[in-house]
């Protein structure tokens, strides 16, 4: 067990290692590349490149670079924004986490939801025309670029049918914190928590009922229906209990991506300052200090979810326990 | 011995159709049902339908519309039902300042209205769709290439080679994929690529082509080497293993054609992937870059304008939508015909 | 005959079953009657895909009911199995007939516990408490041979071997002590020392439980060993069907002649080759119109490509054109070794 977990630490530590260590190079080996002039501006002279160079240690060797940057990120916390100068990184991503968080957390209740739905009613009426239609309607789902559902949503709630008793309630873009707001907190996030969510309903319902599908093959369907079960009990217990295994552990690393930023996307349509919009402005200003900070907390969520994956595994599947 | 019945209760179709006709091989099974299935054609017609269009975007932009789609037009006057109207309109929302493009006119010129440049947006979505398709599909030639290559050679020569591949895709399993694509954009797009005597500027189309290309290897290589791995161990390779027949004829006759079907499968899902992908790296400006256009940069030319004139960022949504809604239909019943086994997660 | 003095169990008349393919219905099973006494142990015997298991499967109905279509009429103590609606349908499954699958690797959910899924079966029929199950559950796990059944009813199925699952599935089968036992090969997927002690515990439990049995199987060794009636099954339909003793002292059919000349001689000589009935068996979609046999037959007739005529002696009966007076010249060729004991 000790073992187990430390076995956990290492490899959390060597993704986050690698991670990092792969942005680190991407911004300064990459052929042609050059902080110091990227960041003194396109039209600076080479007396003012220098000195950003000098000013920001780029005539540093570039492991010493990484090692500074690395403890004050990590032990003193106080590494602060190349752009906006005295901004602090470890505070800025803590605020934007409780806004991802929430945006997340909804969108996936949604999405379970949706997902388990679509995928049992599809396999139970197999074959018809509700099952063809939620097939329909998922594959649309996945069709859809985020973002551009988004900014439908965003044109019928905020503009075309805002006014009219069906959305009048929407408020505007925004965040509005829970402990402060719970009440705003709800109606500001309910649009993007479905938009969000469309697309992994449309995933986990595909999926799900082609496992189901596949479930009613097997024997121990057959054992259960010829028990005299109910077919809800054989569908619950039975088809949709093993189902469930594959289904976890793509919700843990979904999650933990979501978690970790993937859900840019959706935080820049809804104007949600998330972990997100903060990597994104981070490495369009091309701020490193901000992409470091921004990354080590996105590969934190996404090995700390592949841990989480891990041990319910264990808990629902008999199988992968030891014995 | 098993006894066949069961099979034969659970999916009659599938044993059956197979045994009865000797003569249908596997490609004349497959081509009928892709054939009966009358979304699938639907799906290819819609798909062919785009592209040709998409074709026909210099054409339409020289004959129909008649406006350069690439250069501001912000005064020009266009005649709609006799009477002249500017394309940039003073505009009537909020305090009468600034301007607002045309909307759609319906007619040739400014179909679907014009851009904050004053472009014909109709002739930008025929452009962007060509840019769009041409991204995905040579992306994901790129990707289907390289994770063969990888998936392959792991898979097929195990041992050392195994173990240093699936390390490396372990790594960029680990590496958010949206992570690896924008900050791989950023960092390309404004400083372009230079690499001994080449050099690709920040706004060529080779760059998202690359970088798309690149970024879902993992996710392909590792099905790929799963499945060398199960047919190295299938039992008509062990048998060709023991009658001596070597290395190279096993992989060329019995893996490659295995593989391939299902890199076939691939190829429609990994298309419609692309163009999300590369649409969004547009829409966050990191991808196609202006003048040129794709459906991405067309929505997100659309973002402010959408309160006062949606259509410019609804239809390149819609034609997205799709396209791959089309390639996904394409998918699904490419992989129900040629390989039931494949799946993408 | 004492054994036809006990009440007909089940009763199948004229049963049929099509499967809805790409290409129109197709017929799997065709005109299938016979009977089951209580008690009695009645053994389908057919190669692989001749309908025994679909045969068994739709009367209990656990077909596909959207690609299979079910005729006739299957009479269970007096109810109609296939007139019954789907919860009355379920009320005898598992607690009047009891049904044991072909492979214990792949028959029992592998998320759950033996105990447990067992206690699911009794608790969907009988109002006990959980506590009371789980007991019934290792009493049942002791009876079927399990060595250490209070340990057992813990385990997971991926635990046992291939010998203790089937005993689990056993087990289960009976755990609401039902009327008839359905055995799909029973065990068909065990080792053969295994095979043998699987075989002696289902006679066993006729004995204790009284239940009757159907017995698929493939394996005419174990029909000669256990059963009572013996119906053999080609390309759908029962082509010879008689009690255990006067079928196998006297076949009529071709088919069975061909089946029982391919069992290997316990005593005498080693015969240099064993003999087989030649082709492949033909899917639902290829049967023939007349004899299903006759494209494998070694005695076909002209006559053979209409549907053949039952002929009876006794309680036995053959869907064969062959008569009385012309079998036994031809089975004493088809049966060199029955002749010469």
């Amino acid at each position: 067990m000790v073992f187990a977990v430390l076995q956990r630490i290492g490899q959390m530590i060597f993704v986050m290692f690698g991670i990092s260590a792969l942005v680190f190079l991407i911004f300064f080996a990459t052929p042609g590349s050059d902080p110091a002039a990227r960041l003194a501006g396109r039209n600076a002279s080479p007396e003012t490149v220098e000195a950003v160079r000098k000013e920001f240690g780029f005539d540093r060797p570039l492991p010493v670079q990484y090692a500074i940057m690395m403890k004050r990120l990590f032990i003193t916390q106080d590494l602060t924004s190349f752009v906006n100068r005295g901004y602090k990184i470890v505070p800025a991503v803590a605020s934007a986490a409780p806004v991802t968080l929430s945006l997340v957390a909804g969108a996936a209740i949604l999405w379970l939801i949706g997902g388990v739905f679509v995928g049992v009613v599809a396999a139970l009426t197999r074959d018809s025309w509700i099952d063809r239609g939620l097939m329909a309607l998922a594959l649309i789902g996945v069709s859809m670029p985020v973002y551009w559902l988004g900014e439908v949503m965003n044109l019928v709630t905020q503009s075309r049918f805002h006014d009219t008793w069906l959305f009048s309630w929407v408020p505007a873009l925004g965040y509005k914190p829970l402990l402060v707001d719970p009440v705003g907190w709800f109606k500001t996030l309910i649009i993007p928590w479905f938009t969000l969510a469309v697309l992994y309903i449309g995933i986990y319902g595909r999926v799900l009922r082609a496992n189901l599908v596949e479930a009613y093959q097997e024997d121990f369907i057959r054992t259960a229906r010829a028990k005299g079960l109910s077919p809800a009990r054989v569908m619950i217990r039975h088809a949709l209990r093993t189902s469930l295994i594959p289904f976890v552990t793509m919700f843990g690393l979904d999650f933990g991506v979501l978690v970790g930023g993937a859900a840019l996307l959706t935080e820049v349509v809804f104007s949600l300052n998330g972990v997100g919009r903060l990597t994104y402005q981070a490495l369009l200003n091309l701020d490193l200090p901000m992409i470091l900070g921004t990354v080590m907390y996105a590969s934190f969520f996404v090995v700390l979810a592949n841990a989480l994956v891990d041990v319910v595994y264990v808990l629902i599947d008999p199988r992968v326990r030891a014995d | 011995m098993t006894d066949a019945s069961n099979t034969v209760l659970n999916d009659p179709a599938l044993p059956t159709a197979v045994a009865a006709r000797p003569a249908s091989g596997p490609w004349q099974r497959s081509w009928r049902i892709l054939k009966r299935d009358r979304a699938t054609l639907l799906a290819a017609a819609v798909l062919i339908l785009i592209i040709l269009s998409s074709l026909a975007a210099p054409f339409y932009a020289r004959y129909v519309s008649g406006t350069d789609p690439f250069r501001s037009n912000l005064s020009a006057r266009i005649t709609i039902d006799g009477k002249r109207t500017k394309v940039m309109q003073a505009s009537t929302e909020g305090l009468g300042l600034g301007v607002t493009p045309i909307g759609p006119t319906w007619s040739a010129q400014y179909m679907l209205g014009a851009d904050t440049q004053g472009r014909d947006v109709a002739a930008r979505l025929l452009y962007g769709g060509r840019n769009s398709l041409l991204i995905a599909a040579s992306s994901t030639a790129i990707c289907l290439f390289f994770a063969a290559v990888v998936g392959i050679s792991a898979g097929f020569f195990g041992g050392v080679v195994d173990k240093v591949l699936s390390r490396i895709l372990d790594i960029l399993w680990a590496f958010p994929v949206y992570l690896l694509a924008i900050s791989l954009s950023i960092v390309f797009i404004s400083q372009g690529i230079v690499i001994g005597p080449v050099e690709i500027t920040g706004d060529s189309l080779l760059l998202p082509i690359f970088i798309i290309g690149i970024i879902y290897v993992p996710y392909v290589a590792r099905p790929v080497r799963g499945r060398v791995l199960s047919l190295k161990e299938s039992e008509f390779v062990l048998a060709a293993r023991g009658l001596g027949i070597p290395a190279w004829r096993i992989l060329v006759y019995d893996i490659l054609p295995n593989v391939s079907t299902m890199l076939i499968v691939f190829v429609p899902l990994m298309m419609g992937l692309n163009i999300i992908t590369e649409s969004s790296l547009s829409f966050l400006s990191i991808g196609v870059q202006a003048p040129d256009a794709s459906w991405g940069t067309i929505i997100q030319d659309g973002q402010t304008l959408l309160y006062t004139r949606p259509a410019v960022a609804l239809a390149p949504g819609i034609a997205i939508v799709l396209t791959v809604l089309s390639l996904n239909v394409l998918g699904d019943s490419l992989r129900d015909a040629l390989d039931p086994r494949t799946k993408l997660v | 005959m004492e054994q036809k003095d006990k009440p007909i169990l089940l009763d199948v008349d004229g049963l049929s079953v099509s499967f809805a393919t790409d290409r129109g219905p197709v017929r799997a099973v065709s005109d299938v009657s016979f009977r089951v006494h209580e008690g009695e142990i009645l053994s389908i015997v057919g190669e692989s895909g001749s309908g025994k298991s679909v045969t068994l499967l739709s009367l209990l109905g656990l077909h596909d009911r959207k690609t299979t279509q079910v005729q006739g009429a299957v009479s269970f103590r007096g109810q109609h199995l296939l007139d019954l609606p789907a919860s009355r349908m379920r009320a005898i499954r598992g607690k009047e007939i009891g049904l044991i699958s072909q492979d214990p690797m792949t028959a029992l959910t592998p998320v759950y516990t033996i105990g447990w899924q067992i206690a699911e079966q009794i608790r969907a029929h009988e109002a006990i408490s959980a506590r009371a199950a789980r007991k019934r559950a290792i009493e049942l796990l002791g009876e079927v041979g399990l060595s250490n059944p209070g340990e057992a009813v813990d385990r997971y199925p991926h635990q046992l071997s291939g010998g203790m699952r089937q005993r689990a599935v056993i087990a289960m089968a009976l755990s609401c002590n039902p009327a008839l036992l359905v055995a799909d090969e029973p065990t068909t997927a065990l080792d053969v020392t295994v095979q043998a002690q699987v075989l002696d515990l289902i006679l066993r439990l006729r004995k204790d439980f009284g239940s009757a049995i159907i017995l698929i199987t493939h394996d005419m060794g174990v029909v000669a060993e256990v059963a009572d009636e013996v119906a053999v099954m080609y390309a759908g339909r029962i082509v010879e069907r008689g009690r255990t003793e006067q079928l196998f002292s006297a076949p009529m059919h071709p088919y069975t002649w061909g089946l029982m000349a391919s069992i290997p001689p316990l005593s005498g000589a080693r015969l240099p080759r064993l003999r087989s009935i030649p082709g492949m068996p033909p899917t639902p979609e290829t049967i023939p119109p007349g004899c299903g046999f006759a494209p494998r037959c070694a005695f076909v007739q002209p006559a053979c490509a209409e549907p053949p005529p039952l002929h009876r002696a006794g309680d036995q009966a053959a869907l064969c054109i062959i008569d009385d007076t012309e079998r036994p010249a031809l089975r004493r060729a088809a049966l060199p070794l029955e002749e010469t004991p």
